[in-house]
């Protein structure tokens, strides 16, 4: 391997990052510390990055068999959960496969690009966004509608910023946004949450069959005016049951629907420190917390939703574990990281009940947390400031 | 009135070789060396040249820009080489030593009477002042400053490093000398910091006319930065004075006889010395008379100071002016491979703060790290693993940030007035993007000199 290093007055000089990407992938490099501490940390950014992953493969695993099972149901065929596993297994692979792949390949083709361009080695960072952007969007996304979102992302959320940890916003984040406002009949409504619905023909549905996710779904069931919250909000809980949703047996984004399997990769990102549990908490404290207020209301369903059915539902687990611990885009300080994850969890679940128009409200909220978090920052940074000052002036008195 | 400080934050990280508690002698080196660049930021104006004799405690080179600040040769003997740099920056001056010391007469005082200007005079004409740093920057203290209070850790915290009560156990009547030297300089107190879950030797809890302080945790709590932030901080515009425990010893020996005897021991540690011991040897001794036939096989570093923050020296170096401490440690020049001994390796033999590996398992295990970066240099990306390690009320991202995009009104809101490179040596430890935090921050140190001070 060493062989093939570019030389610097070779005509492949310029290919110098590709290789070194490619290298230090498979050799931690002999490189070692010239002075300052000599023995560093075991730990570097392809390990961080690496757990990452590894927390996120029971959510793409079971996002790919519940792909499976939500492809059925429509025609009637799907019978229990775990009936023709190998069917409904075989069907997820081949939906959800393409996606994690287009995404990686753009993606990494960008970085790439932009690294050969500005003569930097190649940043871990997007072997985390290639695997989150697969599991936030519906398994029919089209592959080249991928491809655009994730070379938006790339270039305009992170390369103009400077690469890897200059981002502001969260790289998957922005590319579900760019098709959310894209291609909004893609993202939203009825026909996009089970895979292969739009295709099937209207006859072959079972009577009553409407496509919508849970939390799309609660805005549409009708009742008489007056207790339409209240009564909706029962029917609710008939339909989808506080467990269905816990284990993700309801339609959704691929990665985003079973709350268990983002809780192991949770444990995983906690016990080894990699993600913030100040974040993770404050994020789910603030989402409760807005949920229990919510229930005062009677505007609409989503106010009668019980505050811990918020946090099962919907993107808004997802969100706490993956999404909004990105450190980079998060705040930095310890006491910011309370605040930002408690405003991020309250604004998420005001989004879904306030609006009822647009009941998945966990994308936007982080995303406008991401750009609030340098302010948080700043005052927090700005106490600690101040206390120095204050510590000064009784001696200059 | 003395103070009981526990903190919480702080890592220690445990490795293989501690020093076995036995004093023996080192074999007197033939050479011994004084190195300008152990004091940060001075420029030397030679006193000497190549053929001189000296004795020990002769004036060898002073402080270019405040020639009252002298440097002494340690031993007797004859000026070997001027050993000359990129830009002809002075390294070293080297001394071919004599079989036996002589001592130049610098006549000794009782410091127990002495007025503080007897002291500084005494202290700068003998070579004596260098021992002295000054909080900010971090570099030999300025005789013209009036300090606010003076700072002495009586135990040190990093891997490996040698145990004080251990090696100034008898030395009760020098370090007291030392003691009351140092109490003249400054209207404040001295302050003596002990660790707080051990029993500290007499020479330290019998210390009369300093405030004894005692400081419970884990490394940093052992450097007298942790403990100068948690007694008394340093604010903008005020200095305070550090002298190492054992120097303090030799001024009150030197200051008492007369005679420069700047005898210390030092411990010889880590994974690839074949017997970890204490040895008696003098400041500037040659690395390859401490270490004769005691390294393992190998490729090695040899390490003047300690692992954190001590400085490279080739086995053909000398040890640093400052250090009583050196460490051996394996190379960590080859690559890894990713699924063995690399990133995506089960880590065995690797420690992280992280429990990523799974080096959580064994709380007590002591390693033998190399010195791999373990990973390449990256933008800072994870947020919050520093402050684990730093036991300051200082944002140490921010302020390292602040240093390098070099904004001095940041850096002096941030907290750099209170901060040496040593603090964050933690900090750089644990860094996922290993970024060299240590030279950042004295980079940011000398633009504030430069511009502030």
């Amino acid at each position: 391997m060493r062989k093939m290093e570019p030389q610097h007055d070779s005509k492949w000089a310029k290919f110098h990052p590709v290789w070194d990407g490619f290298y230090t992938f498979l050799f931690t490099p002999g490189e070692t510390t010239k002075r300052g501490s000599h023995i560093r940390d075991g730990i570097d950014l392809k390990r961080t990055m690496f757990m990452v992953v590894t927390a996120l493969i029971p959510c793409l695993l079971f996002g790919i068999y519940n792909t499976g099972h939500w492809h059925m149901v429509p025609t009637g065929e799907a019978g229990a959960y775990m009936d023709h596993f190998g069917d409904k297994l075989i069907y997820g692979l081949i939906q959800v496969m393409p996606i994690v792949i287009v995404s990686y390949a753009v993606g990494l083709g960008v970085e790439f690009i932009f690294c050969i361009k500005n003569k930097h080695a190649i940043q871990e960072g997007f072997l985390v966004s290639g695997m989150l952007i697969p599991l936030i969007i519906p398994a029919d996304t089209p592959l080249w509608m991928v491809a655009f979102a994730t070379i938006f992302a790339v270039v305009l959320g992170k390369e103009v910023f400077g690469g890897t940890g200059m981002n502001i916003v969260n790289i998957a984040l922005t590319a579900r946004a760019f098709l959310f406002f894209g291609y909004p009949t893609m993202m939203s409504g009825d026909k996009v949450w089970m895979s292969g619905l739009s295709d099937t023909p209207k006859d072959q549905l079972t009577d009553g069959f409407s496509g919508a996710t849970p939390l799309g779904e609660l805005a549409s069931f009708v009742g008489p005016k007056a207790d339409w919250a209240l009564q909706s909000g029962e029917a609710f809980a008939a339909k989808w049951p506080i467990m269905d949703s816990f284990w993700g047996f309801i339609p959704g984004s691929v990665g985003e629907t079973s709350v268990a399997a983002i809780l192991i990769g949770a444990a995983l990102l906690l016990y080894t420190g990699i993600a913030s549990w100040r974040i993770m908490l404050s994020f789910v404290a603030g989402g409760f917390v807005v949920g229990l207020l919510a229930n005062l209301g009677f505007d609409n369903p989503y106010y009668q939703m019980e505050a811990v059915n918020h946090l099962v539902i919907g993107g808004f687990a997802f969100g706490a574990v993956f999404m909004i611990t990105d450190p980079v885009t998060a705040a930095q300080t310890n006491t910011g990281k309370f605040i930002y994850g408690f405003l991020g969890g309250g604004l998420a679940i005001c989004v879904r009940v306030y609006n009822g128009a647009y009941p998945e409200g966990v994308m936007m909220a982080i995303l406008f947390m991401n750009v609030m978090a340098p302010m948080i920052d700043h005052y927090v940074v700005g106490a600690n400031i101040k206390r120095r000052n204050k510590r000064l002036k009784p001696k200059a008195a | 009135m003395s103070r009981t400080i526990k903190l919480r934050k702080g890592l220690d990280i445990k490795l293989i070789g501690e020093a076995d508690k036995v004093k023996s002698n080192a074999e007197r080196s033939s050479v011994f060396a004084v190195k300008p660049p152990d004091f940060h930021g001075l420029v030397p104006k030679m006193a000497v040249k190549v053929g001189d004799k000296v004795q020990a405690g002769s004036v060898i080179f002073a402080n270019k820009y405040k020639e009252d600040v002298k440097f002494a040769s340690p031993v007797s003997g004859e000026i070997a080489e001027i050993v000359r740099g990129e830009k002809r920056r002075i390294l070293a001056v080297t001394i071919k030593a004599d079989a036996e010391n002589s001592y130049a007469d610098l006549g000794g005082i009782d410091t127990a009477g002495a007025s503080a200007a007897d002291i500084k005079a005494k202290m700068l004409a003998s070579g004596l002042w260098p021992f002295i740093k000054m909080r900010p920057i971090d570099i030999v203290a300025n005789p013209d400053d009036e300090p606010k209070a003076i700072f002495i850790s009586a135990f040190d915290s990093a891997p490996l490093a040698p145990d004080y009560d251990f090696v100034l156990h008898g030395e009760n009547e020098a370090f007291q000398a030392g003691l009351n030297a140092l109490a003249t300089l400054t209207k404040g107190q001295v302050h003596l910091t002990m660790r707080g879950t051990s029993n500290p030797d007499a020479v330290f809890t019998g210390a009369k006319g300093v405030q004894q302080n005692k400081i419970s945790g884990k490394h940093p709590v052992g450097n007298v930065g942790t403990q100068i932030h948690h007694i008394d901080p340093v604010n903008k515009g005020e200095v305070v004075w550090t002298v190492n425990a054992q120097d303090v010893a030799i001024i009150g020996r030197v200051l008492t006889s007369g005679k420069f005897d700047t005898s210390k021991v030092i411990a010889v540690t880590g994974s690839e010395v074949k017997s970890p011991k204490y040895i008696k040897t003098q400041i500037g001794t040659s690395m390859a008379d401490v270490l004769t036939d005691n390294v393992k096989e190998g490729n090695v570093r040899h390490i003047s100071g300690n692992v954190l923050s001590g400085e490279k020296v080739e086995l053909d170096g000398f040890l640093g002016y400052y250090d009583s401490h050196v460490t051996v440690i394996p190379e960590g020049d080859e690559p890894k491979f990713m699924l063995t001994k690399g990133w995506m390796g089960p880590g065995i033999g690797k420690f992280s703060i992280n429990r990523s590996y799974f080096n959580w398992l064994m709380p007590n295990k002591k390693y033998a790290l190399d010195t791999n970066l373990n990973g390449e240099v990256r933008n800072f990306v994870v947020t919050g693993e520093m402050e684990k390690v730093f036991p300051f009320d200082i944002y140490p991202m921010h302020l390292t940030k602040a240093v390098m995009y070099n904004d001095i009104d940041l850096m002096e809101n941030l907290g750099i007035y209170e901060v040496a490179p040593e603090d964050f040596a933690l900090c750089e430890f644990v860094c996922t993007s290993k970024v060299n935090i240590q030279e950042t921050i004295r980079e940011g140190l000398d633009v504030i000199y430069e511009e502030c001070m």
